[in-house]
């Protein structure tokens, strides 16, 4: 699907000449394709490399304990990171509840409420969205948005305290630096990806359906729901989960606000911790089989990344292929 | 009796004037509701544009850009050069590294591997490599060569930038070869230009502006990268021009240092770093704007 090149292309064409020439085209050959190599190897590398380092870690406390163990203890050596496991799951899933709706709803504003003139403009914000480091989304979080915050907070804990079930989901902590916070920093940092693709997944709904739904009547909002949604919804799977694989990996501006405890809290509005945002805090003050363990989370964190990318990855071609296949 | 009615019929009206009241209130709502999911993206950038810019420009100075850092979080006064210095540093090697083996991975895949099995397999894994938390980056380079050698440094650092970037380089840049018309591939042929000379001399050169624009981006990307750092490069305070030397720092581990102190000065240090990498992050993707549309080839 991606290369164009037509089948003239003098690609094996012998045209002899002196031996040291068709040596130095084959000495090319062989530089790119190392090159393109190296990313076969990275990735082969860091599999290896950081699995055997966190080893002595995770069969101190076999990998089931490892990854599920609920106590994390490096003074006592006892390293269960399933804490880390849970806020790494509740912050992302805090992320993806706000971010994928409000996504969809800014690529449908791009293609097709906005007027050219302002798409541009809306384009740019995304983009400037996605350039702004991590770091300086944290360090806005950090000391703009979790003072400010704190008391909405305590507000909302009051108000569904007679409720059962969301009084504990939203029970009061007295602390802004919490799995909800690092929730809306998430989101705030996957909205760039998932809208770019949610823009070119609806930018393959063929014109001659979305033209067919308004000559049927439908107004706007019923000819997304009828043509653009239905035909979209395997590429904005995708594209949801590249997202998550973004939100569970982001490490620094998760780490400074979501407080760093090690327990497994109901209450969003509780102390906790993530895979990657522990890593970052603990990095420095770790030495000998605590460092190892750390290694292993970040272990962990490759595989679910990478699973989750290979799957979004899967789907969106699934669903590209499919669209293809129906209209051309 | 009046048979005329059926000679001409009034156009049917179109206007959506006479749609029921719950369709046409849906429909508004829905466009009420997406153009909020805008506001909802706008917000927190003005936000960050705002507080950033505000706060930071009141530590801002020469003395600030130029000092070295205070080793007191709570020592007021100015202080980031070091940093300064570190993240060019070392956002600069890791393009050393990462753009000339982009580039050629990317030679490979559009000019030779195309989509025999290889070829796509390296492009869905570099796609699966842009995915990977760059934090994991960090502990690779921490085991592969911070373990190795035996200490943290500016260079193990921008290895770890360096494997940030070579996916985001070698995915724009085979972009940008695809859109090289493959007549100028030809034609070089047919002077008798081998394949090598053909890609160096005719497909690069043509394609040498998007690579540029979209190793622009990945170096703004990188510049603005925090885990990696704190894992491979370690702390420094003072100017370390020489990237081999032991510990380093950069603007954005500096900001992650100080902003979680309750210490005035430590934070007010923070908002300056973080005017700084922003505005150097900005300038590289503006850069690459420019040049993006200022030497784009036809796209066809």
């Amino acid at each position: 699907m991606t290369s164009t090149a037509s089948p003239q292309t003098p690609d094996d064409l012998d045209l002899g000449g002196d031996s040291r020439a068709r040596g130095t085209d084959r000495g090319f050959r062989g530089l790119v394709t190392f090159a393109g190599l190296t990313v076969l190897i990275v990735l082969g590398l860091i599999l290896v490399t950081t699995t055997m380092r966190a080893m002595p870690a995770i069969s101190h406390e076999g990998l089931l304990g490892f990854v599920f163990g609920t106590r994390w203890a490096p003074n006592d050596d006892v390293f269960g990171a399933f804490s880390m496991l849970y806020g790494t799951l509740v912050t992302s899933l805090i992320g993806m509840l706000i971010a994928v709706p409000v996504s969809i709803g800014i690529a449908l504003f791009i293609t097709e409420v906005a007027h050219a003139r302002s798409r541009k403009y809306i384009v740019t914000i995304i983009d400037l969205l996605a350039t702004v480091p991590s770091v300086v989304f944290g360090l806005v979080g950090v000391l703009v948005v979790v003072p400010f915050i704190t008391p909405v907070y305590q507000w909302f804990a009051g108000l569904v305290e007679p409720i059962p079930l969301l009084s504990s989901l939203f029970a009061d902590t007295n602390t802004g630096r919490n799995y909800f916070t690092a929730g809306l920093v998430l989101t705030i940092m996957v909205i760039p990806i998932i809208t770019s693709i949610a823009r070119e997944v609806f930018d393959t709904v063929p014109e001659a359906d979305k033209q067919a739904a308004y000559a049927l009547g439908a107004t706007r909002w019923e000819m997304i729901k009828g043509a653009i949604l239905p035909h979209s919804f395997g590429g904005l799977v995708g594209a949801s989960m590249l997202g998550l694989g973004r939100a569970m990996g982001e490490t620094i501006a998760v780490a400074l606000v979501i407080g760093g405890s090690f327990h497994i809290s109901a209450s969003m509005f509780d102390t906790g911790n993530t895979m990657a945002a522990a890593i970052a805090q603990q990095w420095g003050e770790s030495t000998g089989l605590h460092t190892d363990a750390l290694i292993g989370i970040g272990v962990v964190l490759f595989a679910i990344t990478v699973i989750i990318n290979f799957a979004a990855r899967w789907v969106v071609r699934r669903a590209e292929i499919k669209m293809r296949g129906a209209h051309t | 009796m009046t048979a005329i009615d059926t000679g001409t019929p009034t156009p049917p009206d179109l206007s959506g004037k006479n749609l029921s009241a719950r369709r046409a209130f849906a429909n508004r709502a829905a466009t009420l509701g997406i153009g909020l999911c805008v506001l909802v993206a706008a917000f927190p950038l003005g936000l960050v544009a705002y507080e950033v810019i505000s706060r930071g420009a009141s530590v801002m100075s020469w003395d600030f850009l130029t000092e070295v850092i205070p080793r007191n979080y709570r020592t007021a006064g100015p202080g980031m050069g070091p940093a300064v210095v570190g993240t060019l540093l070392i956002t600069g090697m890791a393009a050393l590294i990462a753009i000339p083996v982009g580039v050629l991975g990317a030679v490979y895949l559009n000019e030779y591997g195309k989509s025999n099995p290889l070829a796509r397999f390296i492009r869905t894994m570099a796609d699966v490599m842009t995915g990977v938390p760059s934090i994991v980056m960090g502990l690779f380079i921490y085991v592969g060569y911070v373990l190795v050698v035996g200490e943290q440094s500016g260079f193990a650092g921008a290895l770890s930038l360096a494997c940030l970037m070579l996916p985001i380089v070698i995915r724009s840049t085979e972009e940008m070869l695809r859109l090289v018309p493959d007549e100028l591939r030809q034609a070089s042929s047919a002077l008798g230009a081998r394949k090598w000379r053909t890609t160096l001399g005719v497909v690069l050169p043509a394609a040498s502006s998007g690579i540029t624009s979209g190793s622009l981006l990945a170096v703004a990307r990188a510049a603005g990268e925090t885990a990696p750092i704190i894992i491979t490069v370690g702390l420094t305070y003072i100017y370390k021009p020489d990237l081999f030397d032991g510990q380093n720092t950069t603007l954005a581990a500096q900001i992650y240092r100080n902003a979680a102190r309750p210490f005035e000065a430590s934070q007010e240090r923070a908002w300056g770093a973080a005017l700084t990498l922003i505005a150097i992050v900005f300038l590289f993707t503006i850069l690459s704007r420019i040049i993006a549309s200022r030497f784009a080839i036809d796209k066809r």
